[in-house]
């Protein structure tokens, strides 16, 4: 019985998967879930984030990032880098101390957890004795002062954690010393700040919330100055020559202070509330840095008048007359400024601000006039509007990078050319196989491109659908126009806009030919853009075509939103993709699936309501099919939240909320972690048990019928060129696939090139597939002679592709969320099949062909589909005998927006979300694998680290290149050099892969 | 009026031939009758066509008792099985026509007309606590019906008694398949869909792989009731459940069996319209030699005739005839992915 012959006893075969098939999540992308702490080394020159689920990533050099997970999973409330170490220490929320490093482990440097430590009181004292507010790692790299709650201040030793407590300094030790009736014990509680004297290692700097200020020396044990402030301590900062301190208050004031050995003044040099005379907010954090031309920065966070600006994220820079708030898009977590880290080095020359806000980081360059912000090479916030949807093209044609790339490089021409200040460490990866694009689709209605072929996820190009409509909201009107008497002056910074002003744009379906530049794009309110790449700004009219899908029907009436309105004559567009030709769907539903073939100049789109082909040359509509069943009146109606009850939509609302509380605690660990989380798993799977207990959900088990709602809904099209109605001839076809698990094939009559414009194309139903179980279908394959998949369009004119063989019979195959079933074409008759949903009770959530090429041998590869289940499984089905080859778990199956937001490559990588600004990459395959391989040397102790760090060969080309070109032109151009290296190379092993295939 | 004669057991010919006899032996030429016969258990069962004209004579030992009613006072409840404990009651009901009131009339038709809508199968090889049930939802009006949750059940373990989540049935539609069968109730705990164990597998899984075989949905079952168990070696027809399975030929125990191990390429075969022409049941590519089982081929063939299978227009009807009743219910868990691609979850 076929039952017994499983597939996986064959031994060759079983040798072959383990050099095709490999599962690793390799990188995650994009900018991290609710950050909570930022530290940086001058030394290192390397920055580390910390989030609230416990994670800690470091970032240096584009490419160099190290990630790691706090087993707790707590907030990180503050990192600390230890001075001239690859280390540094954590504190959580627990209060616990972690204290990591940087070790080189086989070639590469790896972040792991070292010790942890949690401050005990004596027995009996209250919780807030021990509680740690500031943390000082000692020049010395031995010691650690930890300031408390209770105004005590701990010492303990590195690396052991070891309490040295015959060096606490309590209050009252420091009240003893000081002479004053004005202080009292109350004076001494709670350590707001700690700073170590910048030219006297002996001296520390104790800041109580209470704003007394105690300059205390560690060799003799006690104070050699202190100062009252009238206001509530925020924190403090020493000039460079530490003969000046600054200190910031809770009532918006900063004031400087002299410490002199003689004057033993209590009154503050300066005291001033910048933004006064109207009570203002507190100012958190204060920097003074000093310059060579005698005006120093003073860049403090907060200080708003509390009334009009109280809201505001900001942060001001003022330097003599300049004064700029930046204001943020997000609260700010925390900031620290680039300078001079060279001890010998007289003044700070502040280089750049680093901001890191609750949803962005914000480089700003202090060098340059205006302070233009930097673009991140890395970080980026993915959600500034939230994705809608993504589409991963392989394998750019340089050509096309190019351009792209010059688009986007119009774009920036507002950020500074200054390079990424944040430099540290060095890129050992390889160089990216092939230049990959991840398009991301936004609520806003644009489209994002991302260089998306090594670690650092970068933006290339933004493209916005909205001019083509008339909205609401005009895109010229710009909050950035201040006047210049404007006060506070407050200037935008940051891309992070959540705020949709119309949720009808949001893009839907994304189809970028990589050949020929057409792009298509659909969106929310049944909109359908096709555009071609310009690489100059143009003006023009885009042509406008209707699609009433519901030609035949009558008596509906749809009660969702209206389509957009479009914008008159012509309209303006900057270079990059432009639109040529606007379809709009009628009824205009969500745009549910959409094929573009740029050979054929056709475009097909489907909604809940039916599919259209248009053809873009001749800009007229072919045909469209009207998928609904009669009966279907939900899907007539409108958005899908309009017909669920709300019971059943507050019940899902709550445990959307319950998921998303329990997603922030779960994190994955970058290694060494894999038990840990899975114990919380475990420990999920349990409560998820008990809840169950308590309130039993009961599933209704129905069979589907031709009846239910939306299966006229069309969830895929594709285009082929197969034999669709004889064998003896091929010819065009559309196929489109339902939620009801219809399947519809079109013929094509598509006019020869000399007469394309003349004749029309012509379609005609040829077959109508009904799957008996009714399930979605959710993709459609046609196989050659040789099965393997047919190419895509214009990759055989492109010679990247053999050309199809036509001679031996075509299979299709349809994927169903339940099944995988192959037909003969053009005779349809059943060949196999794989119910995966009957066996495993799992179902298909996306499914791709994938190449994996062998890690042994560069002649070997094969296609396989690549399939992601609702369980969050990912299986590999061989083609085309549909045998499970491997599943590995990926996502949970809790996960739904995770599992929703997957996009699989062509080479056996994908992506997916893992919280609305981060992409976790992944890779199926042994031989494309992007991960970060970075080194951190152990700096020996210098006096210059600069000195240092211009080893990396990210310094080396950062110093070649002028500096008026900008990090991304920089970053690019290395690629496209690397690019035009490698081109010819990178055809030929496409090309031997795709022979070895057959 | 009782009379006696002979018949070639042999050769008992037609039913026709036989009715027309009966009427000749009675001197009723046009008096429409009901003709009856007492099987071995006692059962009243109909003499209306060759099939159970033949069975009625293949059973006689050596006498067939036969009972003929006038169809217009006929008492069509007397028929059918479980008469066996009503027999008093249904002879007297007989001979006394007059003591009952009229039943609508009922066209009893050929057997080939039915078509099982349940059977108790694999009772040989599970234990007893155990019942698969197997649920034949093609072709029905009815909707499957029935409701599952989660819960716990306990387990004897190595480590002794130990409690372990499992699946249960939480409710059954009135009316429905599941309930009209009798063969499953409330809090039968679901060990298998189709052959694979559910133990580890969530309530949506489960749930999928239900509705991924709806169209022949095999589950095993330990039901709550463990009372009315099948006893081996002694099966009595005692549900209705079991009285249509009879009407199959007797191999079909063995067929369902085999089928449940194997691939059930019968159950579900899709449907190909071409040019716009009639729909037409998708045939199997060139058969290869491990793909169908003799037996499944059977099995096909049996249910293409059953079914309606007929290349018709029919074709889609018979299937889109569903239910009216389920046009407003809560709609299928398989209404998720939609949800997740819709403007709700926007990704």
């Amino acid at each position: 019985m076929r039952r017994f012959l499983r597939p996986g006893h064959d031994p060759v075969r079983e040798r072959l998967k383990r050099d095709l098939f490999q599962f690793n999540k390799t990188v995650e992308h994009g900018f991290p879930h609710q950050p909570s702490a930022l530290g940086y080394s001058p030394f290192l020159r390397l920055m580390a984030i910390g989030t609230r689920s416990g994670a800690i990533k470091l970032y240096g050099a584009p490419g160099v990032e190290f990630m790691g997970l706090h087993e707790e999973n707590n907030t990180v409330m503050q990192i600390h880098f230890i001075p001239d170490q690859c280390q540094l220490v954590t504190l959580l929320d627990d209060n616990s101390l972690h204290l990591w490093s940087l070790k080189q482990h086989g070639g590469a440097s790896e972040l792991r957890e070292e010790h942890r430590f949690t401050l005990k009181g004596p027995p009996g004292s209250p919780p807030s004795a021990t509680q740690v507010t500031a943390v000082l790692p000692h020049s010395s790299r031995e010691v650690l002062y930890l300031g408390t709650e209770s105004g005590n201040i701990f010492v303990v030793e590195l690396p052991s954690f070891r309490v040295l407590e015959d060096r606490t300094i309590t209050p009252e030790a420091v009240l003893q010393r000081i002479p004053e009736d004005n202080c009292n014990r109350r004076s001494c509680e709670l350590v707001e700040a700690l700073r170590e004297h910048p030219k006297n290692p002996d001296q520390i700097l104790i800041g109580y919330s209470r704003a007394l200020i105690v300059l205390w020396d560690l060799q003799s044990n006690k104070a050699v100055h202190h100062f009252l402030g009238s206001q509530q301590l925020e924190n403090l900062y020493w000039q460079r020559d530490g003969n000046k301190f600054i200190s910031c208050h809770y009532d918006g004031s900063y004031a400087q202070w002299l410490v002199s050995s003689d004057n033993r003044q209590s009154e503050p040099l300066e005291n001033t509330v910048p933004y006064g005379p109207f009570p203002c907010k507190a100012i958190s954090k204060i920097y003074w840095q000093t310059t060579r031309n005698g005006l120093p920065y003073i860049i403090f966070q907060g200080g708003m008048p509390r009334a009009s600006y109280g809201d505001r994220h900001s942060i001001t820079v003022i330097h003599g007359s300049q004064q700029t708030a930046f204001d943020f898009t997000s609260r700010v977590i925390d900031f620290f400024i680039i300078f001079s880290s060279d001890p010998a080095a007289e003044f700070d020359d502040p280089s750049a601000l680093v901001v890191l806000a609750e949803e962005e980081l914000v480089v700003i360059d202090l060098k340059s006039a205006g302070w233009p912000a930097v673009h991140p090479p890395y970080l980026a916030s993915l959600h500034c509007s939230a994705i809608t949807c993504s589409h991963h093209v392989s394998n750019i044609p340089l050509k096309l990078w190019e351009r792209i790339i010059s688009a986007g490089s119009k774009q920036n021409i507002h950020y500074s050319s200054m390079p990424w200040p944040i430099d540290g460490g060095t890129n050992i990866a390889p160089d990216p196989p092939q230049r990959d694009l991840l398009l991301t689709g936004h609520e806003d209605g644009t489209v994002r491109f991302w260089d998306a072929s090594g670690v650092c996820l970068h933006l290339l190009y933004k493209l916005s659908t909205v001019r083509v409509f008339l909205t609401d909201a005009d895109p010229n009107d710009n909050m950035n126009t201040l006047g210049e008497d404007e006060w506070p002056p407050l200037r935008k910074v940051g891309t992070f806009d959540p705020y949709s002003d119309d949720p009808r744009l949001g893009i839907q379906k994304i189809y970028l030919c990589k050949y020929s530049g057409y792009l298509a794009v659909a969106g929310t309110a049944g909109q359908v853009l096709v555009m071609e790449l310009n690489d100059e700004d143009a003006e023009h009219v885009v042509d406008h075509a209707e699609a009433d899908l519901l030609q035949d029907q009558e008596g509906y009436r749809w009660k969702g939103h209206e389509k957009l309105k479009t914008r008159d004559g012509p309209v303006r567009f900057e270079a990059g993709f432009q639109p040529f030709v606007l379809v709009q769907c009628q009824p205009p539903a969500v745009v549910t699936s959409l094929a573009l073939h740029s050979e054929w100049k056709l475009v097909a789109f489907g909604t809940s309501h039916g599919f259209g082909l248009f053809d873009h040359q001749q800009k007229r509509l072919v045909f469209v099919k009207c998928t609904l069943h009669p009966s279907d009146q939900l899907a007539l109606e409108g958005p899908l939240s309009r017909v669920k009850s709300l019971k059943k939509s507050l019940r899902q609302s709550f445990r959307r909320i319950r998921r998303s509380r329990v997603s922030s605690r779960k994190r994955r660990g970058a290694g060494g972690n894999a038990s840990e989380v899975q114990e919380a798993n475990a420990k999920f799977d349990q409560d998820a048990l008990q809840e169950m207990e308590l309130a039993p959900v009961q599933r209704k088990i129905e069979a589907r019928s031709a009846e239910d709602s939306f299966t006229g809904f069309v969830r895929t099209l594709y285009f082929a060129d197969t034999f669709l109605r004889d064998s003896s001839r091929h010819c065009p076809s559309l196929w489109a696939g339902t939620n009801g698990g219809t399947v519809y094939a079109f013929c094509l009559r598509v006019p020869p090139a000399e007469r394309r414009m003349d004749e029309p194309v012509r379609a005609e139903q040829a077959k109508e597939i009904q799957l008996m179980h009714r399930a979605p279908v959710v993709g459609i394959l046609v196989l050659d002679g040789r099965s393997t998949p047919l190419p895509e369009p214009l990759e055989v004119a492109h010679d990247l592709s053999k050309s199809p063989d036509m001679q031996g019979s075509h299979q299709l195959l349809v994927v169903s969320e339940e099944q995988f079933k192959v037909f003969t074409l053009p005779k349809v008759s059943s060949k196999l099949k794989l119910k995966l949903t009957a066996l495993e009770g799992c179902r298909v959530r996306k499914v791709t062909v994938a190449n994996f090429g062998s890690c042994k041998t560069d002649d070997y590869s094969e296609n396989d589909l690549a399939v992601l289940t609702n369980l969050g499984d990912i299986q590999i089905i061989s083609l085309p005998f549909l045998k499970l080859q491997i599943r590995y778990p990926c996502i949970r199956k809790e996960d739904v927006s995770g599992i929703a937001s997957c996009v699989f490559t062509k080479y056996g990588q994908g992506f997916y979300l893992i919280s609305p600004s981060e992409f976790e990459r992944f890779s199926l395959s042994t031989k494309w694998l992007v991960e970060p391989r970075c080194i951190v040397d152990m700096p020996e102790v210098t006096s210059n680290n600069h000195v240092h760090n211009k080893s990396g060969t990210e310094n080396a080309a950062r110093k070649s290149s002028p500096g008026d070109c900008g990090e991304d032109e920089r970053k690019s151009g290395r690629l496209m050099e690397h690019a035009l290296l490698n081109d010819e190379k990178v055809l030929k092993e496409i090309q031997s892969t795709l022979e070895g295939g057959r | 009026e009782f009379r006696r004669f002979s018949l070639e057991r042999s050769k008992p010919g037609k039913f026709e031939e036989f009715y027309g006899l009966l009427q000749h032996v009675h001197k009723i030429p046009n008096v429409d009758v009901l003709v009856g016969y007492t099987d071995i258990h006692g059962d009243l069962l109909p003499i209306n066509n060759d099939d159970n004209y033949h069975k009625a004579v293949s059973t006689a030992n050596p006498l067939l008792r036969i009972f003929i009613q006038r169809k217009e006072d006929a008492d069509y409840s007397a028929f059918g099985t479980d008469t066996m404990t009503r027999k008093k009651n249904v002879l007297s009901n007989v001979l006394r026509p007059d003591n009952h009131k009229k039943k609508p009339h009922i066209v009893i038709s050929m057997p080939q007309d039915f078509r099982p809508v349940s059977s108790i199968i694999d009772v040989d090889i599970l234990p007893e606590t155990h019942r698969r049930v197997r649920l034949y939802k093609y072709g029905t009006d009815k909707p499957l019906g029935f409701y599952i949750r989660d819960g716990s059940s306990v387990r004897v373990t190595p480590h002794g008694l130990e409690k372990v989540p499992g699946i249960f049935i939480s409710r059954l539609v009135p009316g429905g398949l599941a309930q009209s069968t009798g063969l499953l109730a409330v809090n039968d705990e679901v060990l298998e869909v189709n052959g694979i164990e559910v133990s580890g597998k969530s309530l949506d899984q489960v749930t999928d792989m239900m509705i991924a075989n709806s169209r022949n949905l095999i589950i095993t079952v330990r039901p709550a009731n463990q009372r009315n168990n099948v006893v081996r070696n002694s099966r009595t027809s005692g549900s209705s459940g079991q009285s249509t399975e009879s009407s199959l030929p007797s191999s079909t125990p063995n067929i369902l069996g085999s089928l449940l191990q194997g691939e059930e390429e019968s159950d579900e075969e899709d449907i190909i319209i071409e040019d716009s022409g009639e729909p037409q049941q998708i045939p199997k590519a060139a058969p290869t030699s491990e793909s169908i089982e003799s037996l499944s081929q059977i099995e096909l063939l049996h249910e293409s005739t059953q079914n309606g299978f007929l290349p018709s227009s029919e074709m889609n009807l018979n299937h889109s005839a569903g239910s009216i009743s389920m046009e407003y219910e809560v709609p299928e868990p398989g209404h998720k992915p939609l949800e997740e691609d819709g403007t709700i979850i926007t990704l």
